[in-house]
């Protein structure tokens, strides 16, 4: 047995049993796979990716190159990463993992968002003193680490500290950050990022599922340790050889003996510690190899290892010491320490070549950080903590600078803030310039003494250069001194080179131990100091993230953020296929029983040409526009007029961007004087917002207008045909008189509603609004008084066959109005509007651009397919446009389609080539279906459009709120720690310009108003927005699952529009519950994903 | 994933914000009277510096409030527009 008696910190009471390679083994709670598999005798655990060598445990932590195996649905991990569980599975493998996608993985990743003024990586002593020294001013302190428990390197150690053993020293350090309440300790936590401005992302392993966590910090504290290295020999890469560091951990820690007999290769004196803690565990020690010229006690100085002998398996069975063969089953190599810079040079720190040290360490740093310990040279556990607790104390102190410039000054001086960041993160002097404890300035936290000698340079060692095979220097990619010496002889000096032409570095491992020695034997070879060779670029992420951990929850059907609209439970009910238009669903087309598309879509448009059909048309951008200049406004961001428009018309107009391009369509209605509403199309509203918003307040500040979303507020059901006025005259009598391109606010099933005469489909066509709850009943009435459903694939073909374009389909930015034909709707007499200058350069005023044409396939079966590109003939090279739309018409009995070519006139005879397909085609106008607009106010051939029509009285709309079909599954979710439920509706207003006094302020002259206080010019917004609530003590652990902001009480006291599960609310605290106020539209995704979160 | 100052709502994380690009390019007065290759200055050409650079963003998932912000475009670090 390999696992002593007594000690180390593992749970001999109980025994978790594990299988590897279908063996039986057991360990203890603490160990991990490679401490259990030492434990078991398991000395080869895989073999190396190229060259099958067999492979053992090199180290004890996040570094292994070899130790790779599969664990259960894990492809690969390093054992010694792995916290060993009862039952587990694992199986070794060749240096590449692979997925099996049948394994069965219960565990469900999520991400979690976090701020901090102080955040601390690393839980050692550097880290566990910088933590205490910060939380104890009363700072947000977050403490991470990757083990499961707190100490570092002081838990493989036997350093006494004060004459008590140093864990005595983090058990009691861990007590005093326990009673910090604003102190976060996260364990099993690595770091795996450092991106721009302090924010910082890390893996929690959780046995649930790993979580992603988002870091936001004000300032960082690096107490992330060092890596010892290996070192070139010949046969260095035999299970048995093991970082000593690594050995003394399974010792200490583990309670496993590595080997019976080692020797340790001492190039720096962390060896001679390791011989000692090894020795003490019953280890023999053969020999210690120093090539420095004065060895300490007992060691070989001035010798090298220079080969190893092992048995059949591959097993270390001795080392060479020059002439001299010793006897071994261990080899400890210390080679020196690599301070783990990772995360600082991510930070975009530039790291330095300490020539004392023989190591990169941190040079000034980039953001407002600080590295602290091992991780910037200091090795010994008394200056580290002493280190740790000066950086820990100048980060808090810089932090309350911060706040209290901050406070002073309010928003003015946060950026001359935010820049002090970068002078005072590296006041302490270099690590090898030491000057003893307590340096000037500071007090030391304790008068901690420690045991541990001082610790001489490393040796300055790079091995022979000699073409031996079997001299690694990168053990998981099996790269080795010979690789590295024939890439040089190639050319290449640049270690970024070498590393990709030999792959040294580019394991999962990163080069974690191999780095330094790359540097080193290449700087030997071109005859160059290592500080000159440089090192390659540490990239994110620090460790292997599964693809599952960076999803989390945003997989399935809460991938992205979904939008429906009040009618989706009739869709859904009804049977209709779904197509997705932007995040919105749309019903697509509605079959029947057995039909297939193409037969539902010819139905549909039947029934829209010749009876009454009826669309969900809500998701159509709808902005409410008012304010004395709103006229004006218009008359700039559309090619025609709105200011001359009647009160009560409606207009079609074309918006371009001021390169003259189409950007997007729709028709503006004047409800008022100063009061207008925009509808745009579905993909573009919130982009056509923020245009507006970004000309009133970036260009024209003197105009008096304002915008409002109401796109959400209200429910849109075209009702089309030569039969809607009948549907009309029974949901909204008050409509009946309208006229083509006119408008009413009238009453629709007994609620105030709005009915706009627009079309778009050529036919007798009403868009009636009601407000979001309203719409499910108000469409069931058009439905049940006869109207057919259609869906988007409908709406296109009927729009097509009139010939009208939709931007984004036959538009793609390039496009201008007159190359659509539209020539008729830029107002060329009005002084200016956007885009006007550019319809006047030469290139989008030459003759010969692509303009809007019509096709009909010589064969009227043919499909044309949208992309095909049109040639003149078959064969031809020349491509002279492409295809943008194209439908089968049982209107016109045939296929046809739209296109955008240059250079062709109707009659010409073109091909349109698509993949393999080539279909022959006639040039036509791109009005296909009633050219001359007769059907806009019905059949002219039989004006009685009412006949037919069921005498259903649909009675009074049913208002249903948007959460209501989770009500029963909100209340089984809650619990004592988190309640969810749906706010009862009220009557909500949006305000502009002056303060209302009440409500909740939104923007600089913005606010949400919640009641029955309506006054001139407040917008209502009642269906708009549907009010969750998450109440209870564990309300806050959800909302940060999914919401980036702050929102510690200190912090986040009133509300705040921002993002939650990436969809945008209004977020607003209440004690301990939450008010979010979400799109209506958003609301089913949103109940979904708090549902989930509540689930777990 | 930078964090960016919003005058009206204070720090935010950056997927909150649409950027806006070059600030200070200014809607001409007269269209018009500019020549092709004046309009086509304002229209298509943006200074793209190495170092600090003033710039708009947009908090469209915030205040929708529109502001100018100088930006080193190596080091991320925000400074108050002068
Ligand atoms: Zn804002």
């Amino acid at each position: 047995m390999t696992r002593l008696p007594s000690g180390g910190l593992i749970d001999r009471s109980v025994t978790l049993p594990f299988h590897f390679d279908g063996r039986p083994l057991h360990g203890h709670p603490g160990d991990t796979l490679a401490s259990a598999l030492l434990a078991g005798g398991v000395r080869v655990v895989g073999h190396s990716v190229d060259l099958g060598r067999p492979r053992g445990i090199f180290s004890a932590g996040p570094e292994e190159p070899n130790a790779l195996v599969r664990v259960d649905a894990d492809p690969m991990l390093a054992a010694t990463t792995v916290e060993l569980r009862a039952g587990l599975q694992a199986w070794s493998l060749r240096g590449k993992g692979r997925v099996d996608p049948d394994a069965v993985d219960e565990r469900r990743a999520d991400k979690g968002y976090l701020h901090c003024d102080v955040l601390v990586v690393g839980g050692g002593p550097a880290g566990l003193a910088a933590a205490l020294a910060a939380g104890e001013t009363g700072g947000r302190v977050i403490l991470l680490d990757d083990q499961p428990r707190l100490g570092g390197d002081l838990l493989s150690s036997r350093v006494l500290l004060d004459g008590a053993p140093a864990l005595d020293w983090v058990t009691a350090t861990e007590s005093r950050l326990a009673a910090l309440p604003e102190v976060r300790v996260l364990v099993r936590t690595t770091a795996i990022g450092y991106y721009d401005h302090n924010y910082l992302v890390a893996v929690e392993r959780r046995s649930s599922g790993e979580r992603l966590w988002h870091l936001r910090a004000r300032r960082v504290v690096l107490a992330t340790g060092a890596h010892e290295r290996s070192l070139p020999f010949p046969g260095n890469d035999r299970p048995g050889v093991m970082l000593a560091s690594a050995a003394r951990a399974y010792v200490n820690r583990y309670a496993v003996r590595p080997g019976s007999r080692a020797v340790v290769y001492a190039c720096a004196d962390s060896g001679y510690e390791a011989a000692r803690d090894l020795e003490a565990a019953g280890v023999e020690i053969a020999a210690i190899v120093d090539p420095r010229p004065q060895g300490l006690a007992g060691a070989l100085s001035g010798r090298t290892v220079t080969g190893t002998t092992a048995d059949a398996e591959g097993l270390l069975t001795g080392v060479r010491i020059g002439d001299r063969h010793v006897a071994a089953d261990l080899l400890a190599v210390a080679g020196g320490w690599n301070p783990a810079v990772h995360l600082f040079s991510q930070s975009q720190g530039r790291v330095v070549f300490d020539d004392t040290l023989q190591a990169f360490i941190p040079g000034p740093s980039a953001q407002a950080e600080r590295s602290a310990g091992a991780c910037r040279g200091l090795y010994g556990t008394r200056e580290a903590i002493e280190d740790g607790h000066k950086a820990g104390t100048t980060a808090a102190r810089c932090d309350a600078a911060h706040h209290a410039t901050r406070d002073a000054a309010h928003h003015a001086t946060r950026d001359a803030a935010h820049h002090a960041t970068r002078d005072e993160a590296h006041d302490a002097p270099s690590p090898t310039a030491r000057s003893g404890p307590g340096q000037a300035g500071h007090e030391a936290p304790q008068a901690l003494s420690s045991d541990e000698p001082a610790l001489r340079p490393p040796a300055v060692h790079w091995g022979e250069l000699a073409p031996d095979p079997t001299t690694f220097v990168d053990l998981q990619r099996d790269v080795t001194v010979a690789d590295l010496a024939r890439a040089v002889g190639t050319g290449m000096r640049s270690v970024e080179h070498v590393k990709r032409f030999t792959t040294a570095g580019t394991g999962a491992d990163q080069g974690k131990t191999s780095g330094a020695l790359m540097a080193g034997v290449m700087s030997q070879l071109l005859g160059t100091a290592p500080g000159q060779t440089g090192t390659t670029t540490f990239r994110p992420p620090y460790l292997p993230v599964a693809f599952g951990t960076l999803a989390g929850r945003d997989r399935g059907e809460l991938s992205d953020p979904v939008r429906t609209t009040a009618l989706h439970g009739a869709h859904v009910d009804r049977g209709a296929v779904f197509e997705d238009v932007g995040q919105w669903k749309r019903p697509w087309y509605f079959p029947l029983d057995g039909e297939t598309m193409d037969e539902a879509v010819s139905r549909e448009c039947r029934a829209a040409r010749t009876g009454v059909a009826a669309m969900d048309a809500s998701t159509l951008g709808k902005i409410d526009i008012q304010g004395r200049d709103a006229g004006a406004f218009l008359d700039r961001i559309y090619t025609n007029m709105y200011s001359t428009l009647a009160v009560g018309a409606c207009r079609y107009g074309l918006m371009c961007t001021a390169d003259g391009m189409v950007f997007d369509d729709g028709t503006t209605a004047r409800l008022g004087e100063h009061h207008y509403l925009m509808t745009t199309t579905t993909g573009n509203a919130a982009a056509v917002l923020d245009w507006l918003e970004e000309w009133r307040q970036t260009e024209w500040p003197e105009l008096d207008v304002h915008f409002t979303s109401v796109t959400d507020h209200w429910a849109t059901v075209a009702i089309v045909g030569p039969r809607a006025r009948a549907v009309l005259a029974a949901v909204a009598p008050g409509a009946l008189e309208l006229a083509f391109m006119r408008c009413a606010e009238t009453e629709v099933l007994g609620v105030p509603g709005r009915v706009f005469r627009i079309s778009f489909s050529g036919e007798l066509a009403y868009e009636v609004n009601v407000p979001w709850p309203c719409g499910r009943s108000l469409w069931e009435s058009v439905l049940a008084l006869g109207a057919v459903p259609y869906g988007t694939e409908s709406m296109h073909v009927l729009r097509a066959e009139k010939g009208f374009p939709i931007v984004g389909q036959e538009t793609d930015g390039t496009v201008t109005p007159q190359d659509l034909g539209m020539s008729w709707i830029v107002a060329n007499r009005k002084p200016d509007y956007v885009g006007k200058r550019s319809h006047a350069r030469p290139d989008t005023a030459r003759a010969g651009r692509k303009t809007l044409i019509g096709l009909l396939p010589d064969d009227p079966t043919a499909p044309l397919m949208e992309g095909a590109q049109l040639i003149p003939s078959p064969g031809a090279t020349r491509m002279l446009g492409h295809v943008t739309s194209g439908y089968a018409s049982a209107t016109l009995g045939r296929t046809f389609g739209l296109a955008l070519a240059r250079d062709v006139a109707p009659g010409d005879r073109l091909t349109a080539v698509s993949g393999s397909s080539a279909t022959a085609v006639t040039v036509v106008d791109p009005v296909f279906y009633d050219p001359e607009n007769t059907r806009r106010d019905g059949d002219p051939a039989s004006p009685d459009g009412d006949a037919g029509v069921p005498g259903v009285v649909p009675g009074v709309c049913r208002a249903e709120s948007p959460a209501a079909h989770v009500a029963a599954r909100f209340a089984a979710a809650s619990s004592d720690a988190v309640r969810l439920r749906e706010l009862p509706s009220m009557p909500m207003w949006e305000v502009r310009g002056d303060d209302p006094g009440a409500g909740l302020r939104l923007g600089p002259d913005w606010w949400l108003v919640t009641g029955d206080a309506s006054r001139e010019g407040w917008v209502e917004v009642s269906g708009q927005r549907t009010v969750l609530e998450l109440a209870g003590p564990g309300a806050l652990e959800v909302l940060i699952t999914g919401c980036p902001l702050d929102l510690h009480p200190s912090v986040f006291t009133g509300h705040a529009q921002t993002l939650l599960a990436k969809t945008p609310v209004i977020l607003e605290r209440d004690g301990d519950a939450f008010r979010i106020y979400v799109r209506s539209s958003y609301t089913r995704y949103l109940a979904k994903w708090l549902l989930d979160a509540l689930g777990r | 994933m930078l964090l960016i100052d919003c005058p009206h709502c204070g720090p935010r994380d950056e997927i909150e914000f649409r950027y806006g690009g070059q600030a200070g390019i200014a809607y001409p007065d007269t269209p018009g009277e500019l020549t092709d290759t004046e309009w086509a200055a304002y229209v298509f050409l943006r200074d793209n510096p190495k170092g600090w650079f003033r710039e708009r963003w947009f908090h469209v998932h915030g205040c929708r409030t529109w502001f100018t912000v100088d930006r080193h475009t190596v080091t991320h670090e925000f400074r108050q527009s002068p």
